[in-house]
């Protein structure tokens, strides 16, 4: 910058100097006063105060300094010497308190006054701090300046354990920084997904892993409900929940509001930030504002590459060369080191949105890309970022890419390569003995000569040369090459799943359990899921399939279940519900009958009526009412009938030897204990038991899931029937002696179905689907089979033998149950608003 | 969008893929969405079948499938998709500071 000459030689010409006075010695602030010193050096004599007792540097690098990778110096913008060689006046450490707009003069805390002919506002945000109990503690810190790293390094010298409270960009550089510095660090965050803003669900997913890997603990849907102190110190932290963590530092990094109290007091237009104009003039003619805690076109932002933009338009009107800003799009990255991760522009679909997602888990890469009409409008990758400013670019330029889009997941190399863009070319193009599978060492030219020599379909080449049929990961190449070796006589392969996956259901459920995958978006990430968050038929089957893995510690999905399963009850086609409590065995006694008949008084229900299975169902509550019901009910002693539930329904009995004069065993009470055994357990569709006293059959016992027809000598055992649409009659299993072989071998077959049945496959037509002698050569080929498979079904059933019901009742989830808030013509009256456990 | 707007209460009262309904005296209940990318729409609580309650649906993508007999409508446009052919209206939603505001003139009309 060769700005001193300039004053020299055209300053005696000039009229005195315009005095421009800068409230904000930060990345804005400064960065306005070189673009109008590269403009027009000799215009303005510059004051610039700042709130901070130092020189202007670069507030992004913060984070490097406080992981140790960087030291103050190193981030410095302008040192003491550009100040000096631009003749500015620096007064750092002294902020602005108030701004008289008549008089055109700033007061400093100090006294200072200054005046001005033009005013730049660049105060930047202050952090947002929730207003727990506990939140001005000692040792509660936010990020955002220097002052705030030395405030952390502190505390990470003495060791210990820090809290960091939010997991969105900030709070996750802070949490990366003190783990790197020696400190135990937990990461709090209210939504269910890291970085929500700039994620979707499978990359926030790719992300929290990598971090606990690191040794950082992350709690999602965690809300603070208190700082806790000890010692007049900070100590820990509530959440909601009730839990406590130790913490000998809480790093607050919730969010960022624009700094805009000095200009609200001076009277200056300010909505969420300074509102200003494309010039950045505020609502006074003298006044100018940039930075993060300006509103331009109803946007602020908190990001600096808008800055640098807002810069150069602000520079130009000062200039008299005013060229106005339009607004910025934004992309954000993660500076910790071995990260990448890269978002940018909108990805939340929308109407004609079309996303195009590439995964490979084996080297953990997810790509997403969302195009609407043949343009790129927002992007999310993980794992490999090169690509990340290409398509960028292609969105900030509106770039039509109908041209390159066969390719355009593959990135900019692959894509720009020509008649390559075609993936099935770019199959073509590879060498005969190219590696297409890793896991199991086949090569192209192998699985072009299994597809030649017959192996029509996806499925058909992992049978014969069983390229693709472990990880899966290649199977974008083999159907590339079944597509390029036959032109369009590719056979289907089985069903799959659903459109978001070219895995079947038996695919998924083996691979959940080859590959211990634990969590929803894990299978997606794995399994090659070319949506990033599933469809409404595959969530509640994978939901099923994680719980049946992982009794007791997968985390039940409530957003993947069918309502009837959220609410715990039938919507009926009015929009209520129906309510049936469980009747061990269809027994039911006055206290139950007379607490039911209450319930159908004090809540209006138009009518009870008995059921098909042997109960009670009271019809025609509304959803808000559900939980007081369940509380009468309850406390009646009766816990619910899982009638809306892919579940245990019912277990029908008759009267049997008790009572009947043909009776053989007691099969009122069987039923009962074989009710009191299954209840609450989740299936891949209904289950529906009965157990007859004789062969008369009383509670048809040979159209149920598992039905037990009691004769003299034991015990009928039959499987696979049902009524409904396609009647179908058991057939017969085994035959056994005792109750308890009864009970084991019924544990048995339904642990059986549980781990094997696709999602909403009934018994019936599983068992005609795999075989009678599939399914007892499982149960007694191996003589320990069945004790085994009854042992894991008691293993889950310790999990889920709880009654939702009792839970809801007791408070829990009410935001299900509630109004968020209520309408009346004039005014808006707030529900309970207490966001779920 | 002109006109005034309402507040019905913070943003973290809506899980990510559910919703919650609103009702509205002398008018028809709204549901207001969240979904699981962190949008929020709001809709009549009414498919335009025969008047499932939209907000117990599946919330996927953009779009909830109706609980009563699966008819998937776009949150964004209120129009059922696929083969399926009716609307369901929406009503003009912001966000702001953590909070949700619905056009006072939509929730009243
Ligand atoms: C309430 C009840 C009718 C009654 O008033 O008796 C009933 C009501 C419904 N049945 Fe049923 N079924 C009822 C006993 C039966 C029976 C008899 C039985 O269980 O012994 C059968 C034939 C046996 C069987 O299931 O194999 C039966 C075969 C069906 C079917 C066909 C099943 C099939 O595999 O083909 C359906 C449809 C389905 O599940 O997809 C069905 C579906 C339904 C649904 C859930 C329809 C729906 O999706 O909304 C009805 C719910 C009403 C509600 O809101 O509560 N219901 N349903 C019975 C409740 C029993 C209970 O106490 O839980
Ligand atoms: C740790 C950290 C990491 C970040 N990482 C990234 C990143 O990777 N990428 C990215 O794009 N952005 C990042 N940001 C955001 C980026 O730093 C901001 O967007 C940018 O600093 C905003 O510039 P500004 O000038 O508007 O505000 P600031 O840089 O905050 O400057 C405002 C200055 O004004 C001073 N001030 C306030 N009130 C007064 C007053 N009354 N009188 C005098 N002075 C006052 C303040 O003390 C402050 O020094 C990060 C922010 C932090 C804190
Ligand atoms: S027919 Fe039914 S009621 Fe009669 S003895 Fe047999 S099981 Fe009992
Ligand atoms: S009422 Fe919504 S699909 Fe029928």
């Amino acid at each position: 910058m060769n700005a001193q000459s300039k004053i020299d030689t055209a300053g005696a010409e000039r009229p005195p100097r315009e005095r421009l006075v800068v409230i904000g010695n930060g990345m804005a602030g400064c960065r306005a006063v070189e673009e109008v010193l590269a403009r027009d050096a000799g215009r303005y004599a510059v004051t610039i105060f700042g709130a901070e007792p130092r020189v202007n540097y670069n507030r992004i690098m913060l984070s490097p300094v406080l992981a140790g990778e960087k030291t103050f110096d190193e981030i410095v913008i302008n040192d003491a010497d550009w100040y000096a060689a631009h003749a500015i006046t620096l007064v750092a450490g002294d902020p602005v308190v108030q701004i008289d707009r008549a008089a055109k003069l700033v007061t400093a805390q100090s006294g200072r006054i200054e005046p001005y002919d033009r005013l730049l506002i660049a105060t930047g945000s202050d952090p947002f701090i929730i207003p727990v109990p506990g939140h001005d503690l000692p040792g509660v810190v936010t990020f955002r300046d220097l002052d705030d790293v030395d405030r952390m390094l502190a505390a990470a010298e003495k060791g210990g354990d820090a809290v960091v409270i939010g997991g969105g960009l900030l709070g996750l550089e802070a949490a990366h920084g003190l783990s790197l510095r020696g400190m135990k660090v937990t990461v709090i965050h209210l939504m269910p997904t890291l970085m929500e803003r700039q994620l979707d669900e499978a990359a926030g997913w790719l992300l929290r892993q990598e971090l606990e890997r690191r040794g950082q603990t992350i709690l999602t849907g965690a809300n603070t409900k208190a700082i806790l102190s000890a010692d007049g110190h900070v100590a820990g932290i509530e959440l909601e929940d009730g839990t406590r963590i130790r913490a000998d530092i809480v790093v607050m990094a919730v969010g960022i509001k624009p700094s805009t109290a000095l200009a609200k007091l001076a009277g200056i237009v300010c909505e969420r930030g300074i509102v200003v104009d494309d010039n950045m003039v505020t609502s006074d003619p003298d006044i100018l504002a940039v930075g993060e805690c300006v509103q331009h076109r109803g946007a602020c932002y908190g990001l600096v590459a808008p800055l640098w933009d807002m810069c150069r338009s602000l520079a130009g009107f000062l200039t008299d060369e005013a060229n106005g800003y339009s607004g910025s799009v934004t992309s954000t990255k993660l500076k910790v080191s071995g990260i990448d991760l890269f978002s940018a522009g909108d990805f939340s679909g929308g109407d004609g949105a079309e996303d195009i997602v590439m995964r490979d888990a084996a080297r953990g890469i997810y790509k997403r890309v969302v195009v609407k009409d043949d343009r790129v409008i927002g992007a999310v990758l993980y794992g490999d970022t090169a690509d990340g400013n290409w398509y960028f670019d292609l969105l900030k330029k509106g770039e039509d890419i109908a041209p390159i889009r066969e390719g355009l997941i593959f990135g900019q190399a692959f894509a720009n390569g020509g008649a390559l863009a075609d993936p099935n070319s770019a199959v073509a193009a590879l060498s005969d003995d190219a590696e297409i599978c890793g896991c199991n060492g086949v090569s192209k030219g192998q699985v072009v000569g299994c597809i030649n020599a017959g192996a029509h379909s996806l499925d058909a080449v992992r049978s014969t040369c069983k390229a693709s049929a472990s990880c899966g990961s290649c199977t974008g190449l083999v159907e590339s090459l079944l597509a390029f070796t036959l032109g369009g006589a590719v056979e289907s392969g089985p069903q799959t799943m659903c459109k978001c996956t070219s895995f079947t259901h038996d695919d998924v459920r083996r691979n959940i359990v080859d590959k211990q995958l634990r969590h929803m978006p894990q299978v997606m990430q794995e399994l090659h899921w070319t949506t990033p968050d599933g469809c409404s038929s595959c969530r509640p089957a994978l939901n099923y399939y994680l719980l049946c893995a992982w009794p007791g510690e997968y985390l039940d999905d409530q957003a993947s279940r069918y309502v009837n399963e959220r609410l715990h009850a039938n919507i009926q086609k009015d929009g209520t519900y129906s309510v049936v409590p469980r009747m061990w065995g269809g027994i039911t006694s006055p206290r139950e009958l007379r607490a039911i008949a209450d319930v159908v008084e004090k809540y209006d229900a138009p009518m009870v009526k008995v059921t098909g299975g042997q109960r009670l169902d009271i019809f025609g509550i509304k959803k808000e009412d559900l939980p007081a019901v369940w509380a009468d009910l309850n406390a009646a002693g009766m816990v619910s009938g899982h009638a809306y539930g892919k579940a245990l329904r019912t277990v029908k009995t008759c009267v049997g030897s008790e009572w009947c004069r043909f009776g053989t065993q007691d099969s009122t009470g069987l039923g009962v204990k074989i009710e009191r055994m299954s209840w609450g357990s989740w299936m891949p569709h209904k289950f529906k038991i009965a157990v007859s006293g004789c062969p008369r059959n009383c509670a048809e016992a040979t159209i149920k899931d598992f039905g037990v027809i009691c004769v003299d000598s034991g015990y009928e055992l039959h499987v696979g029937g049902n009524g409904g649409i396609r009647v179908r009659v058991t057939d017969l299993l085994c035959k056994v002696e005792t109750e308890d072989q009864a009970m084991e071998m019924c544990a048995a077959f339904i642990q059986l179905y549980r781990e094997d049945a696709h999602y909403l496959e009934r018994t019936a037509p599983w068992l005609e689907r795999k075989g009678l002698d599939w399914i007892k050569g499982q149960l007694f080929d191996d003589p320990e089979a069945v004790k085994r498979l009854a042992r894991r079904f008691h293993f889950a059933q310790s999990f889920s033998q709880d009654d939702p019901w009792a839970a809801r009742a007791a408070g829990d989830r009410r935001d299900l149950h509630s109004h968020m808030a209520e309408v009346r013509p004039l005014h808006v009256e707030y529900g309970q608003a207490e966001y779920a456990k | 969008m002109i006109g005034t707007w309402l507040d019905i209460g913070p943003t973290t009262q809506i899980e990510p893929g559910s919703a919650r309904t609103l009702p509205v005296a002398g008018g028809e209940e709204i549901a207001v969405f969240h979904t699981m990318r962190g949008e929020f729409y709001a809709l009549v609580n009414k498919c335009p079948h025969k008047g499932g309650p939209l907000s117990q649906g599946i919330v996927h993508g953009d779009s909830v499938s109706c609980p009563l007999h699966n008819w998937r409508i776009s949150l964004r446009s209120g129009e059922a998709l696929g083969e399926d052919k009716g609307c369901t209206p929406t009503i003009p939603l912001k966000v702001d500071s953590g909070r949700i505001f619905l056009l006072r003139e939509a929730v009243v009309a």
